[in-house]
């Protein structure tokens, strides 16, 4: 084997092979041109602009003309009253979340396969999957409708607590508003995973606890839970990795300056900073940490999962 | 699941039937809202405004809201925008992911190792927003539509879907597809593609859909409202609360009661063709799903 390969090295140089391959794949090669220009256009040239993060950055001056100041932008940001909020907010919001938007879709699966009539079953999924495919301005325009002080929601809570208020006004309840809703938007697409590696499950093993007398929750306990184990884990590391990664697009629809103590989180800072305060080398820096840090979480969880698991995302 | 029939106790009927039930009140609780949307913009804006609980059927039936609705010229206009998108985008879309899933897919190309990995960090790191936002500007793509189209040409997941998907096309069709001379664009679209027509259909209807339901980069690119794709005009409308030029009844209450019902229509309206195709699509995104979570 080891000789053949110093042969065929010895033939032709490295420069040799490229030349041969160029020609031999040249189609392929010249199709996957536009893919790599925009891959470099999209996502390579915004990664070198990035270094503005380090500028103090003013679109007139151009990226070259803007003067380097070093770490300057970072430790503005680090020592910044808005750096604890934004930080415990992202970390709240994502890990209430976590909590409650995680385990939902699991449960749901749960007894979605627990379900008898097939038809029956199917009118549920129809009818937990549809949010999903509403889009993001709707969902948040039919919160704000709904909580408003004369929307369903906003009138239900007022008779409770005696005085009627536009929920989105109040800091306390900006989380459960922002939980719920995901909850509902999610829950059931992200079911499906789990509803597939539940039909993978083997037949026999429930029929043979069947009649050594294991009843519904015994089963559901020793050959449900474990045979879709492996799948929650993957989701979960994944969703770890994310945690910093909070979308900003629902935060932007939904917050307003009354409630940015609870919830404005750094993704949706990043962009108030830039485009309307325009502090742009600012606001670049403040996005690259929050990217720093996502990466270190990924990394972080994919490894913890590759030593304990053997799972890899990669 | 089929075969479970043998022997059930009590219990597991009763459970089976409490299951049930709360199955379906909670599939109840998932679509009431999108029921109460459209009942109540086909509801009499004074009495959806009056009335207190729990809202069935409409009150007081009436089109008014979406007579309304479609008097503001931005509304058709903004349509046409997004039609614009969603169909030049999807095409460009698959053809691009088409290209790179063929390139990454096919054996033996030497630089096809570093080329992936370049794509696939950028799944996992990007320059941010702003830079992001220099970057589309300095190419001069602002203010026209081609801002929402090509900047998000190819999604990295969607991409390597396709080429799981290409990779389990047999090599032995594609050699002898060029042994009949057949050159790469042929093997491309007249060997693989026919193949593959369900991962063209999901991937093409996962485009469709995140294009119909875009806003941000409208919002970031586009100044002119002539330009606006349906989503920023109804950010307009829903989130920012400007139904100033929705209608002119001249009497300021009167819009105000209006206005709800009116928002409630454009939402059926921005919302129907998505609700319209959803029941013959709902397999397919399924399946999507289950592609995506193949690992390659």
């Amino acid at each position: 084997m080891k000789t053949i390969q110093r042969i065929k090295y010895n033939n032709s140089s490295w420069l040799g092979r490229c030349r041969k391959d160029l020609s031999r794949n040249k189609g392929a090669y010249i199709m996957v041109i536009p893919v790599i220009l925009f891959y470099f256009l999209f996502h390579y040239k915004p990664m070198y602009g990035a270094l503005i993060a380090f500028k103090d950055y003013s679109p007139r001056l151009g990226f070259a003309g803007s003067a380097w100041v070093g770490l300057k932008n970072f430790n503005d940001f680090f020592s910044s009253p808005d750096f604890a909020r934004l930080l415990r907010n992202t970390i709240v919001i994502s890990g209430t979340n976590l909590i409650f938007a995680f385990p939902a879709p699991i449960i749901l699966a749960l007894f979605l396969n627990e379900m008898s009539s097939l038809k029956l079953k199917r009118m549920v999924q129809t009818a937990s999957y549809l949010p999903h495919f509403i889009s993001l301005v709707v969902v948040c325009g039919m919160i704000k409708t709904f909580v408003g002080a004369d929307g369903i929601i906003g009138i239900l809570v007022g008779y409770f607590r005696g005085k009627t208020v536009n929920l989105l006004t109040e800091q306390d309840l900006f989380l459960p508003i922002y939980v719920i809703s995901d909850i509902w938007q999610g829950v059931g697409w992200e079911s499906i995973i789990y509803l597939a590696a539940l039909s993978a499950v083997d037949v026999e093993q429930y029929e043979a606890a069947e009649i050594d007398g294991a009843g519904r929750m015994a089963r559901m306990l020793h050959i449900t839970i474990p045979s879709i184990q492996m799948t929650v884990i993957t989701m979960l590391i994944l969703r770890v990795g994310r945690l910093m990664n909070l979308g900003y697009e629902k935060i932007i629809l939904l917050y307003n300056p009354a409630i940015y103590e609870t919830s404005d989180v750094i993704s949706s800072y990043v962009y108030r900073m830039g485009f309307e305060t325009q502090n742009w080398g600012y606001s670049t820096a403040v996005g690259l940490f929050n990217s720093v840090i996502n990466l270190v979480l990924l990394l972080a969880a994919n490894l913890f999962s590759r030593k304990t698991t053997g799972n890899s995302i990669w | 699941m089929k075969g479970r029939k043998i022997n059930k106790g009590i219990a597991d009927k009763a459970f089976s039937f409490v299951n049930t039930v709360v199955m379906l009140v909670l599939a109840l609780i998932m679509f009431y809202p999108l029921w109460y949307v459209l009942v109540a913009s086909l509801s009499n804006a004074m009495e959806l405004v009056k009335y207190r609980g729990i809202l069935v059927y409409p009150l007081d039936f009436t089109l008014d809201a979406y007579k309304m609705a479609f008097q503001n010229p931005l509304l058709l206009r903004s349509y046409g925008n997004t039609l614009f998108v969603v169909i030049v985008g999807v095409i460009i879309n698959l053809l691009m992911t088409s290209f790179g899933a063929y390139f990454l897919s096919r054996k033996g190309i030497m630089f096809q190792k570093p080329i992936m990995i370049m794509i696939v960090i950028t799944m996992f790191f990007s320059g941010g927003m702003i830079p992001f936002y220099f970057s589309v500007r300095d190419l001069g793509l602002d203010g026209s539509l081609w801002s929402l189209i090509l900047p998000s040409a190819i999604s990295t997941f969607n991409l390597i879907i396709m080429k799981t998907a290409f990779m389990a096309v047999p090599l032995s069709l594609e050699e002898s597809a060029r042994l009949d001379g057949a050159n790469d664009p042929t093997v491309l679209f007249c060997v693989i593609l026919p193949l593959t027509k369900a991962t063209f259909a999901v991937i093409g209807l996962y485009y469709a859909v995140s294009h119909w339901n875009a806003w941000f980069h409208a919002m970031l690119f586009l100044d002119e409202r002539t330009k606006y794709p349906l989503q920023l005009l109804l950010r307009e409308i829903l989130i920012q609360n400007n139904v100033s030029d929705m209608a002119d009844t001249g009497n300021y209450t009167e819009l105000g009661f209006i206005s709800e019902t009116i928002k409630y229509a454009i939402i059926i309206i921005a919302t129907a063709p998505i609700l319209c195709i959803y029941p013959f699509i709902q397999k397919y995104f399924t399946a999507g799903v289950m592609i995506g979570a193949v690992k390659e």
